[in-house]
């Protein structure tokens, strides 16, 4: 019952009704009171649209929700949360939903007293307002952001029994903002800029080099995300988007552009972000997030409830290097494979739902999903990139994830031979 | 003509140059100053300003040993500054400043923009030299709590392991090998080698 109803005699006498009519229905027949039954919402009036003036989802969805692993970091203001993979459809990431990363907790800036500034080796140093980045032609643009780090908790072996914690720090969402040559262009690069550096305004000012021909190919300066502004801790009023390359890039809550003849080298391209292997020595620049997909249902927080007989497997793969032409899909750990259906728009650098369905015959199952990009590349197992990377590079896991399926439908998250 | 008055009062007292060119307005020197607090490693943006070890150690004590520990060691899952050394092709490296970071700059740069956690730029520039110069000394790259780091000899003692970074090399490593896809009869029995379960490490 609403709270605001009116008075509480009304509130009785609607109670009472309710009461009255599911006895009623009861002795209708035999059936599902489901649909024996008449349900209050079929009965009495709902909230009216003065209610709920920005739309939040049903309460029975109440429990769809970003969540953290408490252990992972020292204090939640330098932390991260994980987009609930295994409760969502389709390729867009609801903006409440998209997983967080920021090093100093959320910024929250005022948009009157929002400055770009561009600066460097630039023929006139410049200070955009945001009603000046409005200005410039606008673009809209659906691209993955995947943390450098997804799923490298699970780089040594299974660990979390989850697909919103193994593969959640990803989203897909589509972004309207400007081109970062447009507005670089209002201040003139030099010709020996060939670098740029980036900086956010929040507490961790943290910093990424950008190379000049990747700014000036597709790199965004967004202000909003799936039509409305930019949520806040997605760096609102503006981020950075840097199609296809590590999240860490997307510089949040963007504050100045500086043009350079060489990178920084700061904390977040040296100390973090690079790739220790068995050498001792480390990759370093390593922008780009390989082909990788995952099945989200079933998966362990998603097990299949059902029972055998008609069942859908679905997930989403995704590359920084282009579209995801083909998905292929094993239940049976890899000894045979089957082409997935891709269903849905399929766009430059962005996530690809697909679907396969099968008549499960209620044994064992051993899931996979492989993804197949424009250049060829095909998804590596995590053996396979192990016995290069070795044991403790655990940045740019793509490699296949296995879900074991035993005959309740219960699904765990393990590794196979 | 009031508006035209009033546009030009705001613009006065902004001080603020106007780029007539287009969209936006040109920065003013000050504002470049205020912002622009990024280092290099060649050294450029480092500011006037010198700090020693002492009083390096002065500051770490009150502002920072809180996480990172007395000895830069790291509190909880608070990141470590020093030590790790030789630990880089281990089972577990610890990479610190002085057995992972490539360029001194860096701390500077990292120290002065996001530093203390919770209080960032709030240290003076001779603070940032004197902390730099105490995480040296922790990591064993100077051993005199008298030494002075300064903007003039900044460049004099590099940390060690800038040799053994190089640039992603995943297309010549890994992309050749990863190009097949088999479809049938791919392996004769599939075993599980490794659960999650009992781990016990999922959230609820």
């Amino acid at each position: 019952m609403s709270n605001k109803s009116g008075p509480s005699r009304r509130k009785f006498l609607t109670t009472g009704l309710v009461a009255g009519i599911a006895a009623t229905g009861a002795r209708a027949g035999a059936g599902d009171p489901a649909i024996t039954n008449v349900q209050p919402w079929a009965q009495v009036l709902g909230k009216g649209v003065d209610e709920r003036g920005y739309g939040m989802p049903s309460p029975h969805e109440a429990h769809v929700l970003r969540k953290s692993v408490p252990w992972l970091t020292a204090v939640d203001t330098s932390s991260i949360n994980f987009t609930p993979l295994h409760q969502l459809d389709g390729i867009i990431t609801p903006n409440g939903l998209a997983f967080e990363r920021h090093h100093s907790g959320v910024a929250e800036i005022n948009p009157s007293e929002y400055r770009l500034m561009i600066n460097g080796l630039v023929d006139r140093p410049m200070v955009f307002t945001l009603q000046d980045l409005m200005r410039f032609p606008r673009h809209n643009k659906v691209y993955f952001l995947e943390c450098t780090a997804n799923s490298g908790m699970e780089w040594r072996g299974p660990q979390l029994n989850g697909v919103q914690f193994t593969h959640g720090m990803i989203h897909n969402v589509m972004y309207t903002g400007v081109m970062l040559k447009d507005i670089l262009a209002e201040a003139g690069i030099k010709t020996e800029g060939k670098w740029l550096l980036a900086e956010g305004a929040d507490a961790a000012g943290l910093t990424r080099s950008i190379p000049m021909e990747k700014v000036l190919d597709d790199c965004m300066i967004a202000f909003k995300m799936n039509g409305e502004a930019l949520r806040a801790e997605q760096g609102y009023p503006v981020r950075l988007v840097v199609p296809g390359w590590e999240g860490n890039m997307w510089i949040k809550w963007l504050r100045r552009l500086e043009i350079g003849d060489q990178p920084w080298h700061h904390r977040e391209e040296t100390a973090r972000y690079t790739d220790l292997l068995p050498s001792g020595n480390a990759r370093r620049f390593t922008w780009v997030m390989d082909a990788k997909s995952v099945i989200t249902e079933p998966s362990p927080q998603a097990p299949i409830l059902h029972g055998k007989g008609p069942t859908v497997i679905t997930g989403i793969a995704w590359s920084g290097q282009g579209i995801i032409p083909r998905v292929d899909v094993t239940i049976d750990g890899g000894v045979s494979w089957h082409k997935a259906r891709v269903d849905g728009p399929s766009l430059d650098k962005s996530t690809h739902r697909f679907y396969f369905e099968f008549d499960w015959d209620g044994k064992p199952l051993l899931l996979q999903s492989r993804a197949h990009d424009t250049t060829g590349y095909v998804q590596p197992t995590k053996d396979a990139l192990r016995k290069i990377r070795g044991e403790v590079s655990n940045y740019h896991n793509n490699g296949i994830q296995t879900w074991s399926v035993d005959s309740d439908g219960v699904v765990e998250n393990v590794e196979i031979s | 003509m009031s508006k035209f008055l009033n546009a030009t009062l705001i613009i006065t007292l902004l001080a603020v140059p106007v780029f007539a060119g287009g969209i936006g307005r040109l920065a003013t020197p000050d504002e470049v100053i205020a912002w622009d607090i990024d280092i290099r490693p060649d050294g450029l943006g480092l500011p006037e300003g010198s700090g020693t070890v002492a009083d390096g150690e002065t500051i770490f004590d009150a502002q920072c040993a809180v996480c990172h520990g007395d000895f830069g060691e790291g509190v909880d899952r608070w990141p470590a500054l020093a030590g790790g050394f030789d630990t880089l092709t281990s089972d577990r490296p610890l990479k610190t400043v002085g057995s992972f970071w490539p360029y001194l700059s860096t701390v500077w740069d990292y120290i002065n923009r996001a530093m203390p956690f919770g209080n960032a730029q709030s240290l003076s520039a001779d603070e940032v030299y004197a902390l730099t110069a105490y995480i040296m000394y922790l990591n064993e790259i100077v051993d005199d709590e008298d030494f002075e780091l300064s903007k003039a000899n900044f460049r004099d003692l590099p940390l060690g392991n800038e040799a053994n970074f190089y640039p992603d090399d995943r297309p010549l490593t890994e992309y050749p090998l990863f190009t097949e896809a088999c479809m049938i009869d791919c392996k004769s029995s599939v075993e599980i080698s490794k659960y999650a379960s009992g781990k016990d490490v999922t959230p609820e």
